[in-house]
């Protein structure tokens, strides 16, 4: 019988190994130590590693084509190969010349694309953060129902609403205002049900009740009480409202018929196509290489600086499955 | 009592209301009822009067819509079930849903086995910092737009642009063109499996690092390889989570639109009913037939919803056979 050393006390939290920090040193040794309990040798370590940084660059090869075909020429994009640099480094000169090309539209793209998805976000936070407050916190007759209606509602898939969203906004003249995307985001049910789940979560009730019992009103509770505590919860709807209205295509493509009112992912998109269609091919390769690197850059930083939010989001929507 | 009817609050410095009111609001089970009446509505008016306008009343625009029929002569009239008549004796439509199936079925369990086998790798063997930055990577896809994501394959696809295409043809492997209707279907799967792969890895393993550590250590104990560990304790635990992107990924394959549109600017493969969605959009745009649209999208709403409640009656029966 062999004994088998079990790492109770001695792992750190999680049971898992954390990164860096000052306990570095018992860290490695719990790594060890775990590493050992799970029967898992270097070879196989080696392996992983091995497919980890072969995935890693299949996810990457896109976004290095892309980096480096926006320092090119318009010439050597087509002729020189696509994985490597080519003389001369052309970025500066197609940065201005995406910004300046049709009369400066790119950047009112940008600027269109930045007004939709802030408005989006903050609107659909506040209306998601007040309706997931009253849920967590308030007793109300319909409660349960509704309730269960927001639930039901978070499985509808948005995409299959987008035509019947546009033969209504089409209806109520909203075509061609920016309403028409600002308004359909703000009855977002995922984001209702994650800060209902988040205030359950963090909010302690015996503190409500107590402002409750100093004659506070309902909505000073909510200001001065709630939101702070939930202001995590309320970054992560924030953050995966405006990624989704700034990388939304199929709504803005379709209530939009004005190139001035366009968002970014619908503007490169018409530029795509009119290369199909033939016209300004020599020019428009550099320019659209360079607008699409520039039109991710914000949400990829949103992502990157805010990756506690979002993996936090992501733990909680998957609560919304059970 | 005259002295207690105006107190001063020790933090707010306000005076507080005092009296049979005040007593009975002390007791906290009766401060909830208090809160009954109008206010928690006001609290959920803006979003329940978002939520109808935007999701319920356009549903029942457009089955209102799908109703009728515009002609030539005589303006809208009321059509009954034609359309959806119509929508059953379309063929274009149906090889679009066909064709889309075909890609789910080959395309989800292919990124769903990678982002598992991704997620559980995180979970035990490439574990810390390494693993951290591993996780980031993968998730980068998501948060480019999707737009831009099939611009980028686009080219890497691209006859003229493509470096694959030198590289192959420096290897004298010969060019193959991924945007042939031959080639596309995969084409297209690959540009999916690459955009969202790290979004549901990230769902798989968030649900791995919620399961308690005793579970994990109680198998250890009892000398369970982690091939065991992987596919006795983690994957059936981890069960709701697969369910979840099983289903969001059919949506999105169902659903899809963007990335075969804009695949559209590179090659003549992509047919104006490609998928469901492409049909849609040119019946509505440049047929301006906005009834025949509106009961094709209501159809595809229902196939949707059909497929999904399909595949969670298939996930309970198997649950209930199991225990």
């Amino acid at each position: 019988m062999t004994a088998v050393r079990i790492p109770v006390s001695r792992e750190p939290r999680g049971g898992r190994p954390s990164a860096g920090g000052r306990r570095d040193r018992h860290d490695r040794n719990a790594r060890t130590w775990y590493y050992r309990c799970y029967g898992i040798g270097p070879a196989k370590r080696a392996g992983a590693h091995l497919v980890a940084v072969a995935f890693a660059a299949y996810i990457l090869v896109p976004l290095f084509w892309i980096a480096l075909a926006s320092t090119k020429t318009n010439q050597n994009i087509v002729t020189s190969f696509g994985f490597w640099f080519a003389a001369p480094f052309h970025l500066w000169d197609n940065l201005t010349a995406v910004m300046d090309y049709q009369n400066g539209l790119f950047p009112r793209w940008i600027l269109n694309s930045l007004l939709y998805a802030g408005s989006s976000g903050v609107l659909a936070t506040v209306v998601a953060a007040l309706a997931g407050f009253a849920f967590a916190k308030l007793e109300f007759r319909w409660r349960r129902p509704i309730m269960a209606l927001i639930i039901g509602a978070v499985a509808i898939p948005s995409t299959a609403l987008v035509v019947p969203l546009y033969l209504f906004i089409s209806y109520s003249h909203l075509v061609n205002t920016p309403l028409a995307v600002i308004l359909p985001s703000l009855g977002n049910a995922f984001g209702a049900f994650l800060t209902y789940i988040y205030v359950q979560a963090s909010v302690p009730s015996a503190l409500l009740d107590a402002a409750r019992v100093d004659g506070a009103s309902e909505l000073r509770i909510f200001w001065r009480i709630g939101v702070p505590i939930m202001l995590p919860g309320c970054v992560t709807v924030l953050l995966f409202v405006v990624v989704g209205v700034w990388n939304n295509f199929f709504l803005p493509l379709l209530v939009f018929n004005d190139p001035r009112l366009y968002p970014v992912t619908v503007g490169l998109a018409q530029w795509n196509a009119s290369i199909a269609g033939g016209s300004g091919q020599q020019i428009l390769y550099s320019l659209l290489v360079t607008g699409s690197l520039l039109s991710m850059i914000p949400t990829v930083a949103a992502f990157l600086i805010l990756q506690r939010y979002w993996r936090q989001g992501l733990a909680l929507g998957s609560l919304a499955g059970e | 009592m005259v002295a207690t009817s105006k107190v001063q609050h020790p933090a707010t410095g306000k005076a507080r209301r005092n009296g049979p009111a005040a007593r009975r609001r002390r007791r906290p089970a009766d401060a909830r009822k208090i809160m009954g009446g109008i206010r928690p509505y006001l609290f959920l008016a803006p979003f329940m009067i978002s939520f109808f306008i935007f999701t319920i009343v356009p549903i029942g625009y457009a089955i209102w819509l799908s109703l009728f029929r515009v002609q030539l002569i005589g303006g809208r009239q009321f059509a009954g079930f034609s359309n959806y008549a119509a929508v059953f004796r379309q063929p274009a439509f149906w090889s679009g849903v066909l064709r889309v199936s075909v890609l789910g079925v080959v395309q989800v369990p292919v990124m769903l086995g990678l982002a598992l086998f991704f997620a559980l790798v995180f979970d035990t063997i490439v574990v810390g910092r390494a693993g951290a930055i591993y996780r980031v990577i993968y998730f980068v896809p998501y948060a480019v737009p999707g737009v831009i994501s099939a611009l980028m394959w686009g080219y890497l696809y691209d006859n003229q642009l493509s470096p694959f295409d030198a590289m192959m043809h420096g290897a004298h492997l010969g060019s193959p063109d991924f945007l042939s209707p031959g080639l596309l279907l995969p084409a297209i799967g690959n540009l999916e499996t690459w955009q969202f792969v790290g979004y549901n890895m990230i769902v798989l393993y968030v649900a791995l690092q919620a399961i308690p550590p005793e579970v994990r250590q109680a198998a250890i104990v009892d000398g369970a390889s982690l091939r065991h560990i992987w596919l006795r304790i983690n994957v059936p635990l981890v069960r709701t989570g697969l369910l979840l992107t099983t289903v969001m990924s059919i949506i999105g394959t169902l659903q899809m639109f963007t990335e075969p549109d804009v695949l559209m600017g590179f090659t003549p493969s992509v047919t104006s009913s490609y998928t469901p969605n492409l049909m849609i959009y040119s019946v509505a745009f440049n047929e301006q037939n906005l009834n025949y649209a509106a009961a094709l999208s209501l159809v595809l709403g229902v196939i949707t919803i059909v497929v999904i409640v399909g595949v969670l009656i298939v996930n309970n029966r198997r649950r209930g056979m199991r225990i």
